[in-house]
């Protein structure tokens, strides 16, 4: 049994919700409810309040102008994973979430506002140069995904802000999604690989490497990025490349420090042989 | 504070904090005890019950979420008193033991079968993967899965 008694604010309209995050700064914003619920019935998350977006249907869809994807903070992973305007590789992340239940629930916003360093999306959203939309009582903000996770479980959001959308201007190139975890469902992340490629005459025009699970916060690797610009993609060029990659990950409970370092090669190796 | 929707065809309302568990208030309040609590936070799927047709984890559901809502458990997969085809099929194929998980499976089983009567066994155990099973070793389950509706029919 969870015996939670606070109160719950539930605006129906985008409007009501950025008027109700401004007078409870302090509550917490409840989406899918698929992190927030494991860290009431946890113990660890014990607020004042909550503001549900559940009803906010104005956060939800997906649509395209002009080029440009907009997927609604509130589209669950399900939504994702069978829309047909999305990169492959963004639908192959939405289905690695958890497991069908929790893709039928959690929601995009949840999963980039909750800024787990394992969380699965965000290495793909530095990939793909997502802009975030905010909002408040104050008026809207873009936010890069670049600038969005400050450090661990840390993000740009002010305490009066919603993640209203997830911006994704077009996409050129190869778009590739990778996880390691202890089985594919419902396992939290040892390794989590996104990268983007460009290829114009057999060279690499534009390269986006990024991973999660090996820091406080989804990084892009630029020194392996710098490497691999340029070049065709052979054998050597791609070892030169990982040979610089700078990351340095930690030894928890899923994982060592050891392991993430070398299979965070190997796949990197193994998905840039496959472009 | 009161909430209103359907659970298995039937008009439930029930007066209990807003983020009480779906869970609880099948169990404690409306005595549908079908969903079980195995983890508690999401893992195993024992709590599965279709929200608007989509299987979910009741133990992650605040009820305030449900309001309006139709909900089936799987005291609701039977018609008439007959046992569903999935139902049937984990009674022929042996597909429980202990039990505790059988509910879950048999939930998302029903939802995957609604969408694609004849799953192959890697669409099953994908679908099923949010289900845990300690006994049964999963073979089972998955043969009953994919013969459910082998006899021809697409109705689960
Ligand atoms: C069993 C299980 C397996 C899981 N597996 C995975 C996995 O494989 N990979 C993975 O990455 N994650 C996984 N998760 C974590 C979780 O499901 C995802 O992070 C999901 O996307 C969270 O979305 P939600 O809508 O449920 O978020 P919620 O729990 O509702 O919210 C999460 C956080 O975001 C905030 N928030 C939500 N929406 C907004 C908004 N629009 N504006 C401002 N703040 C907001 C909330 O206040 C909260 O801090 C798993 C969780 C469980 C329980
Ligand atoms: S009790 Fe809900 S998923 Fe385990
Ligand atoms: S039959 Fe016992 S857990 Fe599945």
């Amino acid at each position: 049994m969870l015996s939670c008694t606070a109160p719950v604010h539930q605006p129906r309209t985008l409007d009501e919700a950025v008027a109700q995050r401004a007078m409870h700064p302090f509550a917490t914003v409840l989406a899918g409810g698929t992190d927030v619920m494991v860290y009431l019935e946890g113990g660890t998350l014990n607020p004042p309040a909550f503001i549900d977006l559940w009803k906010v249907n104005e956060l939800r869809g997906i649509t395209e102008t002009a080029g440009t994807t907009r997927i609604g903070a509130l589209s669950t992973w399900t939504d994702v994973a069978n829309h047909a305007l999305l990169p492959g590789a963004l639908k192959d992340c939405a289905r690695t979430i958890g497991a069908a239940q929790i893709q039928n629930r959690g929601t995009v916003g949840g999963n980039i506002v909750n800024a787990s360093p394992a969380g699965d999306s965000l290495p793909m959203w530095l990939v793909l140069d997502a802009l975030f939309e905010v909002r408040s009582w104050r008026g809207t903000r873009m936010v890069s995904a670049a600038s969005f996770w400050q450090g661990y479980k840390r993000t740009a959001l002010q305490a009066d802000e919603l993640l209203i959308a997830v911006h994704l201007p077009p996409t050129s190139g190869d778009v590739r999604y990778r996880k390691v975890g202890t089985r594919l469902a419902q396992a939290i992340s040892k390794v989590v690989l996104a990268l983007r490629v460009t290829t114009e005459h057999g060279r690499v025009g534009d390269a986006r490497v990024a991973f999660g699970s090996v820091g406080p916060v989804p990084a892009r690797a630029p020194e392996v990025e710098a490497l691999l610009t340029g070049r065709p993609l052979t054998e050597s060029n791609i070892d030169e490349a990982i040979g610089a990659l700078a990351i340095t990950p930690i030894d928890d409970v899923r994982s060592t420090a050891e392991y993430r370092n070398d299979v965070a090669r190997r796949i990197l190796r193994a998905e840039l042989l496959a472009l | 504070m009161p909430f209103q929707f359907t659970v298995n065809g039937r008009v439930a309302s029930v007066d209990v904090p807003p983020m009480t568990r779906l869970l609880d208030v099948l169990r404690e309040e409306l005595r549908h005890t079908g969903p079980k609590e195995g983890c508690g936070e999401g893992e195993c799927g024992a709590c599965t019950v279709l929200i608007d047709g989509l299987p979910v984890n009741s133990c992650l559901v605040p009820v305030i979420q449900v309001d309006g809502a139709t909900i089936v458990t799987v005291e609701g997969l039977a018609v008439e008193g007959r046992l569903s085809a999935v139902q049937e099929a984990f009674v022929q194929h042996g597909a429980a033991q202990c039990g505790i998980c059988t509910p879950g499976f048999l939930v998302t089983a029903h939802a995957l079968l609604e969408r694609n009567p004849h799953p192959t066994r890697t669409e099953a155990r994908e679908a099923l993967a949010g289900n845990l099973c300690r006994c049964t070793g999963y073979q089972k389950i998955i043969d009953a899965v994919t013969d459910a509706l082998s006899s021809g029919g697409d109705k689960c």
